[in-house]
């Protein structure tokens, strides 16, 4: 097999191997490339110069592809329209997202340690129950959690949003964890435990320190996840203060006279960190994504 | 205390908060879910055990719902399919070894990260009858507007249309598996004179069926849960053309506080995910190629 360290390389970039010598063959392929290209990135195009449009402009038919006029104000004014509130949405979100990326991390290291480097009895049973529940329809839980929210009286609280995570952080994160650690060599851990350090010492002292990548990589999927959330905010928060960025952009469809430009322009900046994310976390995102996929 | 008690203790201690996790929110809301589903649950009141009821009404008088797993099953049957086709074809150009690789890579994942809610109120904007990007791009190459969202005809493929936008996520994972195929078995089939198109057929798609297999399943579980598209874009409509299950179960919990027949609903979709999954592991050996098998 190829080693996983090419395979990366190869997506990252692909000068490594041989190329082809056919020019006719490269010309095509160059022409599907661009074609392809254009047809994924022109909706993104279209949001910004969407959202740098006037309400009149965005109603004339053909449109313009470029705003006549770039109305930058309708960025600060799409943030304090009507009885919006998106600095509070903004905080919302991100607290939320803080309370989980912490539980997350705690939890699914623990776990992940567990799984990977501790043998007892059930250990493989609870592990299969944890990936089967990657597969499980989320509506079968959902009633009663909402049933079960509603009588602690949690609803339209971010502690449905937020608690879950430190129970184990999400299957998919537990198992990226267990990966990495059963790849930490065992002598650096078996003199430790002679020396009599406990296990959660080994833990922090020995295993965290070698795994920036693979709590990078939660972290960048766990932000991405609650960033991006939708119908966990819809199903467990209803007073309109408590909302978060994903609900308040909705709040343009219920308006009377939809307001396109204030709406593309929200929308555009909630993609934003989401790219920012992506440049600087690109080969983690990938490497994760590869994850998922192959070694499942 | 031995060395193998130690171990049980101190393996069930770090592994608990997903031990209690799966029990607190998995296993238990379904356990409690199936009860439910036998019973008439009106929220404020308790439930009360009205055995198959819910069921017998769900299958044979409700119409919308047969409309629902319609919906929901053309929509997977479509959707899922284009999309492992698109992400395959757009990794094997990707594959190609030409120059500026890492630029189409970026353009073809990028609408993949965008948040779904901001994809979607995009689309809808997109695919405006009367003043989106599309129809103008339409009408310019000589073409008559369509229809999209606002025509019970339409409305639904312009679904699995905009769902192929989101294709660069499965394009990453087979790029992946394309790059894990040996370069050995390309050059042993070439000195053999099979010519490309046999390459293709005999070692990358028996190679890629894995992959393959992986997307396809977990594209069917998630293309079952329909949900976001129809309630931000459609409400369902026109005619009850977007009606996905997922939307009638949450019109049914949260709209009309039957708790009892969205669980029922919940089950049902979970059986089917069920007998779905389980078919498509039983033909894998059909058609899933593992390496394993030749060593």
């Amino acid at each position: 097999m190829v080693s996983d360290q090419e395979v990366y390389r190869g997506i990252l970039d692909l000068d490594w191997r041989r190329r082809p010598k056919d020019s006719n063959r490269i010309l095509f392929v160059y022409l599907i490339l661009i074609l392809s290209a254009v047809v994924f990135l022109l909706p993104l195009f279209w949001m910004v110069t969407t959202s740098l449009k006037t309400q009149a402009e965005v109603y004339v038919f053909p449109p313009t592809f470029f705003p006549e006029t770039f109305r930058w104000q309708n960025f600060p004014e799409g943030w304090t329209y009507e009885s919006m509130q998106w600095t509070r949405w903004l905080v919302n979100t991100l607290t939320i997202t803080a309370a989980v990326m912490v539980g997350t991390l705690i939890s699914a290291t623990l776990c992940g340690y567990g799984f990977a480097r501790i043998s007892f009895p059930g250990r493989d049973v609870w592990f299969i129950m944890v990936l089967a529940s990657i597969m499980l329809p989320g509506t079968v839980t959902l009633i009663p959690l909402f049933v079960g929210f509603h009588r602690v009286g949690w609803l339209d609280t971010f502690l449905p949003l937020t608690v879950p995570a430190f129970f184990g952080g999400g299957a998919f994160n537990i198992f990226l964890m267990r990966q990495f650690f059963k790849g930490i060599p065992v002598e650096l851990e078996e003199a430790a435990l002679i020396d009599g350090a406990g296990r959660l010492r080994i833990l922090w002292q020995i295993f965290v320190p070698l795994s920036g990548p693979v709590i990078a990589t939660t972290s960048v999927f766990t932000f991405q996840a609650v960033w991006n959330d939708y119908f966990g905010p819809l199903i467990f928060l209803t007073s309109q203060e408590n909302y978060t960025l994903a609900l308040g952009i909705t709040f343009f469809k219920g308006l009377y006279n939809t307001q396109i430009p204030y709406m593309m322009a929200m929308s555009f900046l909630m993609v934003i960190p989401m790219i920012i994310v992506f440049f600087f976390a690109q080969k983690l995102m990938i490497r994760g994504v590869i994850l998922s996929g192959i070694k499942a | 205390m031995n060395s193998r008690m130690r171990n049980t203790v101190q393996g069930y201690l770090f592994i608990s908060p997903v031990v209690l996790g799966l029990l607190i929110f998995t296993i238990g809301p379904m356990l409690t879910s199936f009860y439910m589903s036998f019973t008439k649950f009106p929220l404020l009141r308790a439930p009360e055990w009205i055995g198959l009821r819910n069921y017998v009404v769900m299958f044979t008088s409700d119409k919308n719902f047969w409309q629902a797993c319609k919906v929901t099953l053309i929509y997977a049957g479509t959707s899922v399919p284009l999309g492992l086709v698109g992400a395959f074809v757009l990794a094997i150009l990707l594959n190609q070894r030409v120059k500026g690789i890492a630029f189409f890579r970026t353009s073809f994942y990028m609408p993949a990260i965008v948040p779904a809610i901001a994809s979607l109120i995009l689309w809808g904007w997109l695919m405006n009858r009367d003043y989106g990007l599309i129809n103008a791009i339409l009408v310019r190459l000589g073409f008559s507007k369509f229809s999209f969202f606002a025509e019970p005809e339409t409305a639904l493929a312009s679904m699995v249309m905009m769902s192929l936008w989101g294709v660069g996520a499965g394009m990453i994972i087979y790029l992946a598996g394309l790059q894990g195929i040996p370069e050995s078995l390309y050059e042993a089939g070439k000195l053999d004179g099979a010519n490309e198109l046999q390459l293709f057929r005999s070692i990358t798609v028996p190679m890629m069926t894995p992959t393959i297999f992986f997307n396809l399943v977990m594209g069917l579980i998630a293309a079952s849960q329909t949900f976001m598209n129809a309630f931000v874009l459609t409400s369902g409509g026109p005619l009850k053309s977007t009606y996905f299950y997922n939307l009638m179960l949450y019109e049914r919990a949260f709209n009309w506080t039957q708790m009892g027949m969205a669980s029922a609903m919940a089950w049902f979709l979970l059986f089917v995910v069920l007998v779905l999954t389980l078919l498509v592991f039983r033909s894998s050996a059909l058609w899933v190629f593992y390496e394993a098998e030749v060593k």
